[in-house]
């Protein structure tokens, strides 16, 4: 049989051949100036890529609420690097630190009159000076206000008042935020990372392994998180990381393996995973080559919602005060709650609404990007 | 189809199982038992601490508790409370359950019903300029820091507008010295509610048997609900625990509000993704060309299928019962399952709290089936052989 010969373009170099690669880190390519050149498969691969993720953007950032989730992502981030570096030039440790700071409001009253009939109905304030024998009427003492309102001037401003404790808002504002990215990302990163390895090896394999793993994901499913989670705080210490990574587990092995396993089930069917076990390929090769990446892009979706579920469950738990870390959003509300201001309402907005709306903004960000990707991967959805 | 069912229950019942088993694990793996949480008491000893553990049996090997627990799990005995001692568990639950489960249901009902109407319209009217901002709500009710909205409704409609009582089950002091038990008549209110429903459901399905037209059959329809909801106000409004009857419904309405709307949102955002996929459809178009009136092609062709998903968020939402009801309790000091649970655990009451979480469990497992049993009746096309 005779095939064609292979076009020969440079005698020079008879392994230059358009179409076959020299050997298997470069290929040849035409260039602009009309002639052929040798580029590395790396770069081929990074090209195909950046052109891949051009047209994705193009088509996210047609979505305007995507595209308000993604400028709120990156205000709580700038928030999030914000704080070590008030702490290290602005702010004083002693008074701005979101754990151990203080900083009081003093205002100095003069005492007017001494109550005798203990059936007066008198403030709180007032009992603490009847119970100082030392002062009479004519002194002069001063009194510190928790929590203090927020105030803009003065030698240590608080843009956002003090908690009951005496702590900056705002200080602890911008250190929660830090703690709840980290912890969306861990949690996000576990759950794609088990979901999409289980739902390509279930799919894959099928049989007992997506039975075994299956019944596993309907185990996990029956057990509602947040009672779980609970117990589980009671069992261990629970830090910032272990909880993501419980969360991560949880979810990558319940829910969203399910997802991810039917659609991997669907790219398990293509021709070209056939042709790749055909050419040889490993069961491994054909997962991490051909399945994994055409699961990706629904694993990336997947991450973005991970993040919200993850710190809303992680403010839910720290709102009961179940975990062991410094300071939290939930904490900064659940603070709120011990003191007595949980039905203040307005009157102490800053103890209840800074941190409230901080958790249901990075939600809503995270979920309005997941909705936006939503719509770049699944076309359908997107409008006519 | 009773092959199916019986494979299916064999399997949820091997799964339910290893679901007691687990938690039952989970819950001896936390640190102290309810003998430790009397350490504080100067004027309990040392050995009267290890009575109560012998007593309750905590002083045996693990596996023998366990084994224990089980066989009598399946005996219909759930044990005796640790911490409210001489009452049993079962009990505690029996009263517990039916209020999680009212507030639940009314609030994920209501919410499904309106979700559904207004995801169907926006979807329908699609790029309308109210679109933006119901779906801006939608997602913003969907993500909201629950325990903090809760809160914000609490203080809003509780404390600033003052309509609606803060928190609790009942009026304690309207309660004092009178003649009715607030569990009973809770059970004659759910139990009127039901037989009002079913008179409801029943004459639906004779009215859509012969009534001719579509116009008349949604006339006729309206007309029944407004018969149905007047006999059951008329009803109660004569009974003599009329202003008990008033006290219960009116501690109900807020949290039902609260997390109804929380679930309204995540209802309507489901409902118009699954109509604008139902809208691209070949049948759609099929229906227009036909010269179908739009209102027929929305309600019954188009929704009628997107209405498979939701259904099946609506059932699997009861597996979150006690979940979600943890915070909208204790919140609300409502005391249902999740306010138990909580405090079953915060003492270590192993009893309770395995029996919270069973019932769970259980709802969970039907729910599941639910929804299958539910696909399939929706679309004939999944139906099991």
């Amino acid at each position: 049989m005779s095939l064609p010969p292979p076009m020969a373009v440079d005698d020079n170099a008879p392994e230059a051949r358009l179409g076959a690669p020299a050997d298997g880190a470069s290929a040849l390519e035409l260039t602009d100036a009309g002639g052929l050149a040798k580029t590395p498969m790396w770069r081929i691969r990074w090209r195909l890529f950046r052109r891949s993720i051009g047209t994705m953007w193009a088509l996210f950032s047609e979505n305007r609420l995507g595209m308000f989730g993604l400028g709120l992502i990156l205000l709580f981030a700038v928030m999030a690097i914000s704080h070590p570096i008030l702490m290290a030039t602005v702010w004083d440790p002693g008074v701005y630190d979101p754990v151990n700071g203080y900083d009081a409001v003093v205002t100095e009253y003069t005492v007017v009159e001494e109550i005798t009939d203990p059936l007066t109905e008198i403030d709180l304030q007032t009992a603490r000076l009847r119970l100082n024998p030392t002062i009479k009427p004519g002194a002069v003492v001063s009194i510190p206000t928790q929590p203090a309102p927020p105030t803009i001037s003065g030698e240590n401003p608080h843009y956002l008042g003090t908690d009951a404790q005496g702590r900056d808002i705002l200080s602890q504002l911008l250190y929660s935020t830090r703690s709840a990215f980290f912890l969306g990302a861990v949690a996000a990163f576990t759950t794609v990372f088990i979901a999409t390895a289980v739902g390509a090896i279930a799919a894959y394999f099928g049989g007992w392994i997506d039975g075994g793993l299956m019944r596993f994901a309907d185990l996990i499913l029956l057990m509602p998180l947040l009672p779980v989670l609970i117990v589980l705080s009671a069992v261990f210490e629970m830090t910032m990381v272990l909880l993501g990574l419980i969360i991560g587990v949880l979810s990558g092995f319940g829910g969203v393996a399910i997802v991810l396993k039917s659609q991997a089930l669907a790219v398990t069917v293509k021709s070209y995973v056939d042709a790749a076990r055909v050419a040889g390929g490993s069961d491994w090769h054909v997962i991490f080559r051909h399945i994994i990446p055409n699961v990706l892009p629904l694993s990336f979706l997947f991450m973005m919602f991970g993040v919200t579920d993850a710190i809303a469950i992680e403010s839910t738990l720290s709102f009961f005060g179940l975990l062991n870390v410094p300071m939290t959003w939930g904490i900064m509300i659940n603070s709120a709650q011990n003191n007595g201001y949980l039905l203040s309402g307005t009157s102490f907005w800053w103890l209840l609404f800074p941190a409230g709306l901080a958790v249901s903004f990075l939600c809503f960000a995270f979920f309005l990007v997941g909705r936006g990707m939503d719509e770049v991967i699944n076309p359908r959805l997107r409008a006519r | 189809m009773f092959k199916f069912l019986l494979g299916r229950l064999v399997q949820m019942a091997i799964l339910f199982v290893v679901f007691l088993s687990l938690v039952w694990l989970l819950l001896q793996a936390m640190p102290g038992d309810i003998s430790d949480t009397l350490v504080g008491n100067p004027s309990i000893p040392l050995s009267v601490r290890l009575e109560l553990r012998e007593s309750l049996g905590l002083s045996q090997p693990l596996h023998i508790q366990y084994l224990t627990y089980i066989t009598n799990f399946f005996r219909g005995e759930l044990g005796v409370s640790f911490s409210r001692y001489p009452q049993d568990v079962s009990a505690i639950l029996w009263t517990a359950l039916p209020r999680t489960l009212v507030l639940f249901l009314s609030a994920t009902l209501l919410a499904f019903w309106l979700g559904f109407k207004t995801g169907k319209l926006i979807a329908w009217g699609r790029g309308a300029g109210s679109e933006k901002g119901l779906i801006v709500t939608g997602i913003f009710l969907q993500t909201v820091f629950y325990p903090w909205f809760a809160i914000v409704m609490l203080w809003t409609f509780g404390f600033f507008f003052g309509w609606f009582p803060i928190g609790r089950f009942i009026d304690a002091r309207l309660w004092q010295g009178s003649p009715f038990n607030a569990n009973e008549i809770f059970g004659q209110m759910i139990v009127s509610v039901i037989i009002a429903t079913v008179i409801y459901v029943i004459g639906r399905y004779l009215i859509k048997r012969y009534a001719r037209d579509i116009v008349t059959q949604t006339r006729l329809g309206q007309g029944l609900a407004a018969i149905c909801v007047g006999a059951l106000v008329l009803f109660w409004w004569l009974h003599p625990a009329a202003v008990y009857v008033a006290d219960i419904a009116h501690h109900t309405m807020l949290p039902v509000m609260t997390l109804g709307l929380v679930a309204f949102g995540a209802t309507m955002l489901l409902t118009r993704s699954a109509m604008l996929e139902t809208l691209g459809e070949d049948y759609i178009l099929t229906a227009r060309a036909k010269g179908l009136p739009d209102r027929v092609i929305r309600d019954h062709h188009a929704a009628r299928n997107a209405m498979l998903p939701v259904t099946t968020s609506l059932v699997l939402a009861l597996a979150f019962v006690i979940g979600g009801g943890i915070v909208t309790e204790t919140i609300f000091s409502w005391p249902g399952m999740g306010l138990i649970f909580l405090q079953a655990i915060n003492v270590s009451d192993i009893p309770l709290a395995v029996g919270a979480l069973s019932i769970t469990g259980v709802l969970a497992l039907f729910g599941h089936l639910l929804a299958d049993i539910l696909y399939a009746v929706l679309d004939p096309r999944i139906r099991v052989a």
